[in-house]
């Protein structure tokens, strides 16, 4: 599938006065900001702050006229294919298919991607490895457990080699250990591959100091910068309730 | 492979494999038609005499005359069956990884379309085979010529199906849909009865009949089985699938349709 050329130098993720409502209700206002190549991006807020619409803007499951949005330099309204094509997704919702397995999950969404077995078979052997659940592939989904899961879906998303990956709420209704283990996975994707992250959260203990920190409250932008600069010398976890609580 | 005809493949042989292994669905596909054939039309028979009508060229049986309205049937539940699956897939998520694909979201919808009505196939095939054993035979090439027909009226119901799933906000169940959309068009159609047996009873349920897409759909399929294309019919059953097509596409729009009125 052919991509456009990015009309941008500057490859990652970049949103600008992005607006959405919902009839009468505003849900996101004047959202901008950016996430480089190879950056680790935190999308903090709280339940309902618009974190949800921000995705279904990013993978155009709706759309708006009033902003922009770049995927690796494609503009996305008019060159959607080109923007998708560049994105993997993990949703928040889990969409593996129960009764195949692993690997029948991965080479599925690879066909939907229009690669052939051929083509995939490669792919998939490196995503499984990168997310260490190369020896799950066979198992039925049904039988591994959330964090596996998890997993399997961020491997899946790694599949058509994107450029930027966007992850809403990945860890919900996982225990602490394999909160830990998907957020260092992860963060490990962006410091050799290059591949610049979105994720979504409201739990402050999956940020680090050094990542990328965009603090989303009622539709509205309130901090962008590294989390230990809008955390100062406060605990992020305070910082972030106080920034909130303030709006 | 061409990136197009990889998903087209996976798509039609994902819904295969899911149709095969619910067994519950395949069963109540076929036992539905044949209760029908086989227990209603055997006691309709005496109360209802059939003149001699294109396409036969003698007089038939009541079993006879309802096997196409039959075959329409199974297509019409399998359409619907597979639009709910398609809302129960949005809200589980496993839809939106073929929105998000980068190929064209109509092909994608289009991929769909042609695995429920593959599917649908299959079942009217099981049907006739079945049909065959109680002795209710088509001429030969009317069972080929009947395949490419199918093609059409399936995508004809399976396209209203995909546009309801994205235009009704919620289809809660199955009974909803059976009152509202199955029964009325499966009674007021020609699958049941000739047209000018209902014009006898009443001109204004004649031209609902007349004008109900369903009842081309299953014309299409009676002559197609007789060997005969009857091309009024398939006229009227490409454009209803063009403007139910058409429908579906637009309520799969991101920027407008269902997907769009958060719940």
């Amino acid at each position: 599938m052919g991509r456009s050329n990015p009309t941008m130098s500057a490859a990652g993720l970049r949103i600008e006065g992005l607006s959405f409502s919902y009839g009468p209700r505003q849900a996101l206002s004047d959202v901008s900001f950016a996430v480089e190549r190879g950056r680790f991006c935190a999308l903090l807020g709280p339940n309902g702050a618009g974190k949800s619409t921000l995705f279904a803007l990013l993978t155009r499951l709706i759309t708006t006229p009033c902003g922009l949005i770049h995927v690796a330099g494609h503009d996305l309204r008019q060159v959607p294919r080109s923007a998708l094509a560049s994105m993997g997704v993990v949703f928040q919702q889990p969409t593996l298919d129960m009764d195949l397995s692993v690997r029948r999950n991965l080479s599925y969404f690879a066909a939907l991607h229009g690669l052939s077995a051929r083509q995939a078979g490669s792919r998939i052997d490196a995503a499984l490895e990168r997310l260490s659940i190369a020896d799950r592939a066979g198992e039925r989904v049904r039988d591994l457990n959330g964090g596996h899961r998890r997993r399997t879906e961020i491997a899946r998303a790694l599949i058509p080699a994107p450029d930027v990956l966007l992850l809403d709420e990945p860890t919900v209704g996982l225990d602490a250990a394999a909160r830990a283990s998907i957020t260092a996975h992860v963060h490990d994707l962006c410091d050799d591959g290059g591949l610049s992250v979105l994720w979504a959260t409201h739990l402050v203990d999956e940020v680090r100091p050094e990542d990328q920190l965009v603090v989303l409250h009622q539709g509205r932008v309130l901090a962008n910068d590294t989390a230990g600069t809008v955390a100062g010398q406060r605990p992020l976890a305070e910082r972030f309730l106080a920034l909130t609580a303030a709006a | 492979m061409s990136p197009y005809m990889i998903a087209l493949q996976a798509i039609v042989l994902r819904e295969a494999q899911r149709f095969i292994s619910q067994r519950g669905r395949f069963i109540a596909a076929l036992v539905r038609p044949l209760v029908w054939l086989l227990v209603f039309a055997a006691g309709f028979r005496a109360a209802l005499g059939l003149s001699i009508i294109p396409p036969y060229q003698t007089y038939i049986t009541y079993e006879i005359y309802i096997v196409p309205g039959l075959c329409g049937m199974i297509q019409l539940f399998n359409g619907m069956q597979s639009s709910l699956s398609l809302v129960y897939d949005r809200e589980m998520g496993s839809m939106r990884l073929l929105l998000t694909s980068p190929l064209p979201r109509w092909w994608l919808l289009v991929c769909k379309l042609l695995a429920g009505t593959a599917i649908s196939i299959l079942q009217v095939y099981a049907f006739l085979g079945i049909a065959a054993l109680f002795g209710i035979t088509m001429p030969l090439q009317g069972y080929l010529l009947v395949l490419p027909v199918l093609v059409v009226s399936g995508l004809m119901v399976g396209a209203l199906g995909l546009a309801l799933s994205s235009i009704i906000r919620q289809l809660e169940n199955f009974a909803g849909v059976m009152n509202f959309v199955i029964f009325p068009m499966f009674f007021l159609s020609s699958a049941l009865y000739p047209l000018w047996k209902m014009a006898e009873s009443s001109r204004l349920l004649y031209q609902i009949c007349a004008v109900n897409p369903f009842t081309h759909g299953v014309e299409l399929i009676r002559f197609a089985l007789y060997g005969q294309i009857n091309l009024a019919a398939l006229g009227w059953t490409c454009l209803a699938l063009a403007v139910f097509l058409g429908l579906a596409l637009w309520g799969y729009d991101p920027a407008r349709g269902l997907i769009r009125r958060k719940t």
